[in-house]
């Protein structure tokens, strides 16, 4: 079904789209009907601009393994930053 | 939340095909005028949804403008497919409608878990201004909602002298008439179809 089930953060960085590469400023992350991928329900991440418009939007649709292994990694790879905190996985 | 994407405008289509005036109206123009489908729900579900006075209020537009076609015999109907089913459901307690298709709708009888906006609740307390007979489809190894909610709904809908006409589907869960996902479920999908031909015809026949 349709989750609604959303959590948005604000963020800092630059994400590459249709138009080519443009600040990111917010980001929704939220597990629920895909509009590529096959499966029913997909971990799903927005990396926008809404300040720019809705086009400005980098997205994801990852299956729960993949979702985790990415999330995993991007952990990992903070805590092997010089003076970072071990990393809560 | 898909919106208005291309699944949607299918099956508008495929109305039209069968000799129906149709519309699907697009419920996120005003936060995304222009943009994909995609792009629009996106920006729509971080906005927090649509609220249900003004999906109410763009569903009573769209009645409007078919009851004015030349061609309209005056009687209109609606129908939606999971978020949108609970929008049919909706749509039929708050407008007066002909006849109504509610395709495994969540959250009618029971509320979204944790996290959902406020605006995405229950509404099967609007029962009893229920203005139309209604058909719902369902899959029986759906989670949202579950066969005992749709008994549920059954139940209150029958105390409050409803007319409905369920069918429950075995082998199928939620999604089973999306085409393009592997829920897609050809022999619910197909009797169902045919069931919705079936109460449009009795109904909606001038």
């Amino acid at each position: 079904m349709c989750t609604y089930d959303t959590t948005g953060l604000r963020i800092r960085g630059s994400g590459k789209g249709a138009e080519g590469w443009f600040a990111l400023t917010d980001a929704s992350v939220y597990f629920d009907h895909p509009v590529h991928a096959p499966d029913a329900h997909t971990l799903n991440i927005d990396l926008m601009n809404p300040g720019r418009g809705p086009g400005y939007r980098v997205a994801a649709e990852l299956d729960p393994d993949s979702a985790r292994a990415l999330a995993e990694a991007i952990l990992a790879t903070l805590a092997r930053l010089p003076g970072a905190e071990p990393a809560a996985v | 939340m898909p919106g208005w994407d291309e699944g949607t405008k299918e099956i508008t289509r495929r109305f039209a095909a069968h000799g129906y005036l149709a519309v699907c109206p697009n419920l996120y123009w005003r936060e995304a005028p222009g943009a994909s489908p995609d792009d629009a729900a996106a920006t729509v579900r971080a906005l927090g949804g649509v609220p249900d006075d003004r999906l109410v209020g763009d569903v009573e537009g769209a009645l409007r403008h078919l009851r004015s076609l030349p061609l309209a015999n005056g009687k209109v109907a609606t129908i939606g497919y999971c978020s949108g089913g609970r929008q049919s459901f909706l749509s039929a307690c708050r407008l007066q409608l002909d006849a109504a298709v509610d395709c495994y709708g969540a959250f009618v009888v029971h509320a979204p878990p944790q996290g959902a906006p406020a605006s995405i609740g229950p509404v099967a307390h609007l029962a009893a201004d229920l203005s139309c007979p209604l058909l719902g489809l369902f899959g029986a190894d759906d989670q949202f909602p579950t066969p005992d909610e749709v008994a549920e709904l059954e139940k209150i809908l029958t105390e409050r002298g409803k007319e409905f006409e369920f069918h429950m589907y075995e082998g199928a869960g939620h999604a089973f008439f999306n085409t393009q996902r592997d829920s897609f479920r050809a022999p619910a999908a197909n009797e169902g179809w045919e069931r919705i031909w079936d109460f449009f015809g009795r109904h909606l026949a001038g």
